[in-house]
């Protein structure tokens, strides 16, 4: 097993070389000078020059990858151009709230996708069946952004039930030790400041599960159906277990586990997705951050987002494979 | 002469398998309603300049946030209301499909050209060139999906066309890891060995023998393909990376009506119908089809 592991982070070295790689060349191939991409048209020559010195542009182009990499290795991904920030101090800042919204958004799409996929599996061919596998095509074809805008009109708008931007209303106070705001409420024992968050993170949650959601109930359901045509749930059945426990302890157990790397999965799309999500809830996450560097075309920003984007994706679909090998006995990690 | 023969023994009931899997297609009720609604997206892009009641890029000050016709205030001349600057929406709406349909078409064309071109080439020569073009494909896969496409039209600057190149680009991949296996498998087999024996050369024996071999997981690819490019070329078009003013796109559409969606929710809401129905008509065909043509795809 450890070898297996070992192996695996092996493979992942090539992969973050590559996606250095591409990060690199997106800015250096691009059509222009990146200096002047970087500062702008109205840069002075002396500026231009320094730029280039200093991102070694006089340098041939394997020799200016070596100095990326170089740095790269430091954890320096530069400094933002317009606020001339460490990029790497605001990524850190803004991860806590990515994460929080993405890991909430996976809470709510397995817990609903597992329960919708395992009804349909054992009701197949019933109306609950077509109407929630039809629900589940439309939510893998919804486009967010404008589920988002819908949920806004309905419960902020029109109703005033949720809030509808932000983290954190206005005169609300907290004080921040992790920056996960729900953590940060629970430590300080603030119990308004944590409605507060929950408020503000309901309905971003639920336009991110979405897709996932969608994804996860045919996952599921298809699963639980292949699973529950097996001689053995017969055998349990025959025992005299009853259909719940032979559902829930016999089937369920193994049909989860094709699942687990489909959830796995949808936490990396999810990261991109939050792009959307975040820009339209202004949610201070990493993916708002990165719109916005897009919009200011904040070029060493947009790389340093990617960079982080990207590794963090490629270690979370390596972890999906280790435990995918942990939870199925089946599978020889030679 | 062999050929005479053969063909006189030739069952006429028998039909290519590819035909005789898709005419399954046709018990398939959720397959047909996705070709359906494909079909009549369609034929409004094509006949857009002859359905469209006006002209979608039209400006009106005097029909200013008109309400779709079955509200109080609406008029059968806008059917479903107008936009800030007067224009029809339903006009919009139908050139809109020509918009999302054209993109999708040109970046799944052009994965799927690229795409099978490096899958078959992965495929049939293996080694050393296989290792490479696949570890390549691994690297576009590395990012997440819409993350790659935003950086990439955030370098080539906000357009359609290179909002198209980067859908195109990251769905590369999806195709070439589908073409390969598919020619990995086909290569074991028997014709192949004939073809070679009988002097025929690789791209005769790649593009005349093994890829109509792999036509079934390519079709499916390619129709849910299509799916997730209307998705994406709106999402594009959303963040303002994709299709400018005043094209009528829905995404675009859709994010204009941001500020508009208290005093007119409809400006807002028929475009997302319109993304939501026409990814939907895909992806029903797309599933239809895998149950159709690939049972091994089935999730």
């Amino acid at each position: 097993m450890l070898a297996y592991i070992a192996r695996r982070f092996l493979i992942l070295i090539p992969t973050l070389l590559g996606v250095s790689v591409i990060v690199f060349l997106l800015l250096h191939l691009t059509p222009g000078d990146p200096a002047e991409l970087l500062l702008g048209e109205r840069a002075t020559p002396d500026a231009l020059e320094q730029m280039r010195e200093h991102l070694g542009l006089n340098e041939p182009i394997h020799v200016q990858y070596g100095m990326f990499l170089k740095r790269l290795m430091k954890g320096d991904l530069g400094e933002t151009i317009w606020t001339r920030q460490k990029v790497w101090i605001e990524v850190k800042q803004r991860f806590p709230a990515t994460i929080e919204l993405s890991v909430a958004a996976l809470f709510i799409s397995c817990f609903f996708g597992i329960i919708l996929g395992i009804v349909s599996a054992t009701k197949q061919y019933s109306i609950f069946d077509y109407a929630s596998m039809l629900g589940a095509l439309a939510g893998v074809s919804m486009p967010i952004f404008w589920l988002a805008l819908v949920f806004m009109l309905i419960f902020s708008l029109n109703l005033g039930w949720l809030p509808m931007s932000g983290r954190l209303s206005v005169g609300v106070e907290l004080k921040t030790i992790t920056n996960f705001y729900i953590l940060d409420a629970v430590l300080t024992g603030n119990g308004k400041a944590l409605k507060d968050v929950l408020w503000h993170l309901i309905m971003p949650a639920v336009t991110l599960s979405t897709i996932p959601m969608a994804i996860v109930a045919r996952m599921t359901r298809s699963a639980m159906l292949d699973v529950l045509r097996q001689d053995y749930i017969k055998t349990a059945r025959a025992k005299g277990l009853s259909r719940v426990q032979v559902i829930f302890k016999h089937a369920l157990r193994n049909a989860l586990i094709p699942v687990v790397t489909t959830i796995g999965l949808q936490f990396g799309v999810m990261l991109g997705g939050a792009i959307l999500t975040e820009t339209i809830f202004a949610w201070p996450g990493v993916g708002k951050w990165m719109y916005d560097a897009v919009m200011q075309r904040d070029y060493m920003v947009i790389q340093g987002g990617v960079l982080f984007i990207a590794t963090l994706f490629v270690v979370i679909n390596l972890c999906v494979d280790v435990l995918y090998a942990v939870i199925n006995p089946r599978i020889s990690v030679r | 002469m062999t050929t005479a023969t053969v063909n006189t023994h030739r069952d006429p009931r028998d039909r290519h398998p590819l035909l005789e899997q898709l005419s399954q297609l046709w018990r398939n009720k959720t397959a047909v309603l996705g070709l359906v609604i494909i079909t009549i997206f369609i034929s409004a892009a094509l006949s857009a300049p002859w359905i469209s009641p006006h002209n979608p890029i039209e400006t009106s000050l005097y029909d200013q946030l008109k309400p779709p016709v079955w509200h109080d205030k609406g008029t059968w001349a806008h059917i479903l209301g107008t936009d800030e600057l007067g224009r029809d929406l339903l006009s919009r709406i139908i050139y809109g499909a020509r918009v999302s349909l054209i993109v999708a078409v040109i970046s799944v064309g052009l994965a799927f050209t690229l795409g099978t071109l490096l899958g078959c080439i992965s495929g049939y020569y293996k080694g050393l060139i296989d290792g490479i073009i696949m570890r390549v494909m691994d690297m576009i896969l590395a990012f997440p999906y819409l993350l790659l496409a935003i950086v990439v039209v955030a370098y080539l600057g906000p357009s359609l066309q290179n909002a198209m190149m980067a859908i195109g680009i990251t769905y590369v991949p999806r195709f070439a890891r589908i073409v390969r296996g598919s020619v990995l498998e086909e290569c074991e087999k028997d014709y192949v060995i004939a073809a070679r024996a009988v002097g025929a050369n690789d791209g005769r024996i790649i593009f005349l023998s093994i890829l109509p071999n792999c036509l079934g997981p390519l079709i499916v690819q390619t129709t849910l393909s299509m799916a997730s490019a209307v998705l994406d070329a709106a999402a594009l078009s959303f963040l303002g990376l994709g299709a400018q003013p005043p094209t009528p796109e829905w995404g675009a559409m859709i994010a204009r009506s941001r500020s508009l969606i208290l005093r007119a929710s409809w400006v807002m809401t028929f475009p997302g119908v319109a993304i939501l129905l026409a990814v939907l008509g895909f992806n029903l065909l797309g599933d239809g089809l895998r149950d159709a043509l690939d049972p091994r795809l089935r999730d």
